[in-house]
């Protein structure tokens, strides 16, 4: 099953967040998914200032600095996942740097059965 | 005995084909059909020798006739898995039945799926209920039950949810999920007169007791259930309404739930581990029903159980329980200080802390204030409910001013 992990930044989670000893670096979570061959790509993404949102209404591209959304979390990259089944994704979010302090969330692909 | 025996098999019977299909409603629907059957046929031709062969044989043909027509490729392959197992000798892979009921309900009580889907999904397909009773106890029309409950099928299949036991690392965690799912199940059925969700919470945590025979939680929440439901004949009177439990006839508490409920907090006590939320819940459920009258009811220890459950689980309601108990250990007076010392804030809009003040002060004599307790908590209680109307009558039965 693919799964798509947004790596979602949350500044208010951040300022509470207390580091654990246990708390793996990007490059060990990294090292760690890659070696067990459990991820397909990923990438980290620029901030919202860096953002554009594009819209079309009546034939008129309608362009906007940002993103559309009120809420201060902000996606901060991705990465696409294979694993066997949802528990199997949860526990590698779980290691991932941002679970402590930001968040994961776990969105699986459309299949061709659907 | 027809009955009893379709009961005891169903759980395994759906889960087994669950895990040989992932196809829930195709399961379902099968050994509802071959349970109908055996409905028809056995009062003639008298129960078979291994009725649950029986009806599982049943079961599984009935599903690889249905698969058959599909031609689906995936069709084919949940067929071959159903034929495979089956074997020679028409019956259940021995030893398997119950590991499947442990996968189904860990898969029912995932974290992954909206608790209220845990709930209506383990009450239909672990508990056996049809829809309209799962609709008629939440209070939802059918067809929003209908709804919860095929979002929560979808969301395992789409989202890949695993049909297994968590591993080691998950399994404490996961089974606290599934108590908390089973606690809500008798929570949602014990405050109504009919109890039937009670009654299946019973029947829920004593599979999982037979599933899981080493985890001193589950018998914990098993005990608490067991305790509670001993005086389930006691807590409404002729009309309906509640009888507070030093009002409840205590030779009708039924010993034998509570025998039951002593037996498994031994068992939890000899794991040596501390007693979690349930089993402490359970130890103070058991002081009132092994008192012989609300009078000698042992506060002390009572209050020493809720001061280590607020240390395993700090909660407000838990705080204004033990407040109460101090008032019944100390006297009434120091009642009412303890529950001036709790967090109002955090309780603020729940109709038991006045309700509790109200209920020391008519002790105390004190009428009037009392009076305007009362009245306080009736505007805050579940409206037209039985713990509304005990209050009503608490406020009526007081001097008039």
């Amino acid at each position: 099953m693919k799964y798509m992990m947004f790596v979602v930044a949350d500044p208010d989670a951040a300022a509470e967040a207390e580091p654990s000893p246990d708390d793996l670096t990007i490059e060990q979570w990294l090292a760690d998914v890659d070696g067990r061959g459990k991820r397909i790509t990923g990438d980290a993404l620029r901030p919202i200032s860096d953002a554009t949102t594009v819209r079309v209404s009546r034939g008129q591209v309608l362009v906007t600095d940002g993103p559309f959304t009120e809420s201060k979390e902000w996606i901060a990259g991705f990465d696409i996942l294979e694993c066997d089944n949802l528990d199997e994704a949860i526990a590698i979010a779980a290691q991932h740097p941002q679970a402590n302090g930001g968040k994961l969330e776990l969105r699986p692909f459309w299949t061709d059965e659907d | 005995m027809i009955t009893s025996v379709v009961v005891a098999e169903r759980t395994g019977m759906v889960a087994s084909l669950i895990r040989l299909t992932g196809n829930w409603d195709l399961a379902e629907d099968c050994v509802q059909d071959a349970v109908e059957r055996a409905l028809v046929h056995w009062p003639d031709k008298g129960i078979p020798r291994a009725p649950a062969a029986w009806l599982t044989t049943v079961a599984k043909n009935r599903a690889v006739d249905v698969l058959r027509r599909r031609q689906t490729e995936q069709a084919k392959l949940q067929q071959r898995a159903i034929m495979e197992e089956m074997g020679p000798s028409d019956a259940w892979h021995p030893g398997s039945r119950s590991d499947d009921r442990l996968l189904l309900i860990f898969t029912c009580c995932h974290p992954a799926l909206a608790l209220e889907g845990q709930v209506a999904l383990t009450l239909r397909t672990v508990a056996g209920l049809s829809t309209a009773e799962i609709a008629r106890a939440f209070l939802v029309s059918e067809s929003t039950m209908s709804q919860r409950l095929l979002r929560t099928k979808r969301k395992i299949s789409n989202a890949a949810i695993p049909y297994q036991v968590p591993p080691d690392e998950l399994l404490a965690e996961r089974t606290g999920g599934v108590l908390g799912v089973l606690y809500l199940i008798f929570n949602a059925g014990y405050g109504q007169r009919e109890d039937h969700l009670a009654v299946e919470s019973l029947r829920l945590a004593r599979m999982l007791v037979d599933l899981l025979p080493r985890d001193d939680e589950a018998r914990g929440l098993l005990a608490l259930v067991t305790f509670q439901m001993s005086r389930r004949s006691t807590r409404f009177d002729a009309h309906g309404d509640l009888v507070p439990m030093e009002e409840q006839d205590r030779r009708r508490w039924d010993p034998t739930l509570i025998a039951e409920g002593h037996t498994h907090l031994r068992q939890a006590a000899s794991s040596g581990r501390p007693p979690g939320a349930y089993r402490l819940q359970a130890q103070i459920a058991a002081c009132h029903a092994t008192s012989e009258t609300a009078k000698a009811t042992d506060w002390g220890t009572v209050v020493t159980l809720y001061d280590a459950l607020l240390a395993a689980q700090p909660s407000s309601v838990i705080a204004l329980n033990r407040a109460i108990a101090v008032g019944f250990r100390d006297g009434y007076e120091d009642g009412i200080a303890a529950l001036d010392g709790l967090d109002a804030e955090d309780l603020a809009g729940y109709y038991l802390l006045p309700a509790a003040r109200a209920d020391f002060l008519r002790r105390l004599g004190r009428d009037d204030l009392a009076q305007h307790s009362y009245r306080t908590a009736l505007g805050l209680a579940p409206a037209g409910q039985p713990e509304q109307r005990l209050l009503y009558r608490r406020l009526t039965e007081l001097r008039p001013p």
